[in-house]
């Protein structure tokens, strides 16, 4: 809109007049002279006033000094904390692309089922098939359309938690973008994130990414089943996992033949009861605190009408 | 294409600061890109000239200053220079050097008119 007549940008005019007539107006320009003219209907279509020949520009410096990720960190805050108070192990499934996460979280899928309460959130847009996928195990997925983006970002998460809310209790796998570079840097609100590293790729990979790497809980080696086939040192890379972050977990699997798969489901049950635990304590904390509350006001409106009055 | 998120934070945040201060052009965006933060400059610049096009920062000069990775350290306690998060101690040759700066991401000041 105009900032200086009001005028909006859909032809909404404050003084009444077309879209095609011009109006004139009057304000004070940053030098203090007052500017009085007309003009013809231009129309700025963004919050920016329009510029004056006569008006000197002024430079000047405003500090901003905030986190360029700052608004990504709130969204994902504000997840975190919906996550935790309605106990939902929410992970965040990274790595390039082709490492197998769909298949592993089918394979996963299937082995919760009828077991624990579980929903999908798909950002993948290497293989457009893949809600598809974890459709056809019976469990919802939603599928977030990152357009030309290269991860999934807090607010794309919110969007989806927005069109399908997940079960209390319950776990929520969100399938990044395959890309080890920038979904490290864009936090979901996730309780963990967890790398996929196939053996058909290096085993230099956790120093090529280190940040990937350095903000994962959990490095899962997939494809083992191809391991008398490759080239790749597991030992190697888990210790090149550990140079960039000592207290990674690590554990070795097929997404394709199930080897290692046991190991995974106890990583997710572990730390699905540690969410559940410590909703049940802040559950706790919550009750006690509305017990006492309750005593208090009992105390207050008993406490007069049986004490005898002295005075 | 890493810098083309942060780019459109960027701008984002140069709405709101114009709707904020009513301002209606940017000359110069100054940002703090640490040198662990894994931003490539040449890139930023690149990402940043296409998506503030037709805005308020379009024509704007982008000035990036580099803040150099530091780390601290746990084994001899130095305070040394830190080009990545793998290499070792530059002074006692072990691993576990804590970065204490070079992760930095900010938008400082804004030159407008
Ligand atoms: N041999 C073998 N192939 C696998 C394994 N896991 C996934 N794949 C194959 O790797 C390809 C990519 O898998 P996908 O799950 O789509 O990877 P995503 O891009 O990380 O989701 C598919 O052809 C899978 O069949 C595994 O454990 N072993
Ligand atoms: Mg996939
Ligand atoms: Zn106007
Ligand atoms: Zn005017
Ligand atoms: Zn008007
Ligand atoms: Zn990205
Ligand atoms: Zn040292």
């Amino acid at each position: 809109m105009c900032m200086t007549c009001g005028c909006g940008s859909e032809g909404v005019h404050l003084d009444g007049h077309k879209d095609d007539v011009g109006h004139e107006h009057e304000h004070v320009g940053t030098d203090g002279v007052v500017y009085r003219h007309a003009h013809r209907h231009h129309h700025h279509g963004s919050d920016v006033s329009h510029r004056h020949d006569a008006e000197p520009a002024v430079p000047r410096e405003i500090r901003i000094e905030r986190d360029i990720l700052a608004k990504n960190d709130s969204f994902a805050s504000d997840n975190r904390q919906r996550f935790e108070q309605e106990g939902v192990l929410a992970l965040n499934l990274v790595s390039s692309p082709g490492s197998g996460k769909t298949s592993l979280l089918v394979r996963t899928l299937l082995a919760l089922q009828g077991k624990t309460p579980v929903a999908v959130i798909e950002g993948d847009q290497q293989t457009s098939l893949d809600a598809e996928r974890i459709r056809a195990t019976g469990i919802a997925a939603v599928q977030v359309n990152t357009g030309k983006g290269c991860h999934l970002d807090a607010q794309m998460v919110q969007r989806a938690l927005a069109e399908q809310a997940p079960t209390p209790e319950s776990l929520l796998f969100i399938e990044n973008v395959g890309n080890l570079v920038c979904p490290a840097a864009f936090d979901l609100g996730e309780a963990a994130k967890v790398v996929v590293l196939s053996v058909t790729e290096g085993d230099d990979k956790p120093l090529k990414y280190p940040d990937m790497f350095r903000a994962a809980r959990l490095m899962l080696i997939n494809k083992c089943d191809l391991l008398p086939h490759v080239q790749f040192d597991v030992q190697r890379v888990i210790e090149n996992a550990r140079r960039v972050n000592p207290g990674i977990e690590v554990i070795q699997l097929s997404a394709v033949t199930g080897a290692g798969v046991a190991e995974w489901l106890d990583w997710l049950e572990r730390e699905f009861g540690a969410v559940k635990a410590r909703r049940a304590d802040s559950v706790a904390v919550l009750k006690r605190r509305v017990a006492e509350l309750e005593a208090q006001l009992q105390a207050q409106h008993t406490f007069p009408a049986n004490e005898p009055h002295d005075l | 294409m890493h810098e083309l998120a942060l780019a459109e934070s960027v701008l984002q945040m140069v709405d709101e600061a114009a709707r904020a201060n009513g301002f209606r052009r940017v000359r110069k965006i100054v940002l703090e890109i640490g040198q662990l933060a894994a931003v490539d400059p040449a890139a930023m610049r690149f990402c940043f000239d296409a998506v503030v096009r037709e805005t308020v920062a379009d024509g704007a000069v982008l000035e990036i200053e580099e803040i150099p990775g530091r780390g601290w350290c746990v084994h001899c306690a130095a305070v040394v220079p830190m080009d990545d998060f793998v290499a070792a101690c530059p002074q006692c040759g072990s691993f576990g050097v804590q970065s204490r700066s070079g992760r930095e991401l900010r938008l400082k000041t804004l030159e407008v008119e």
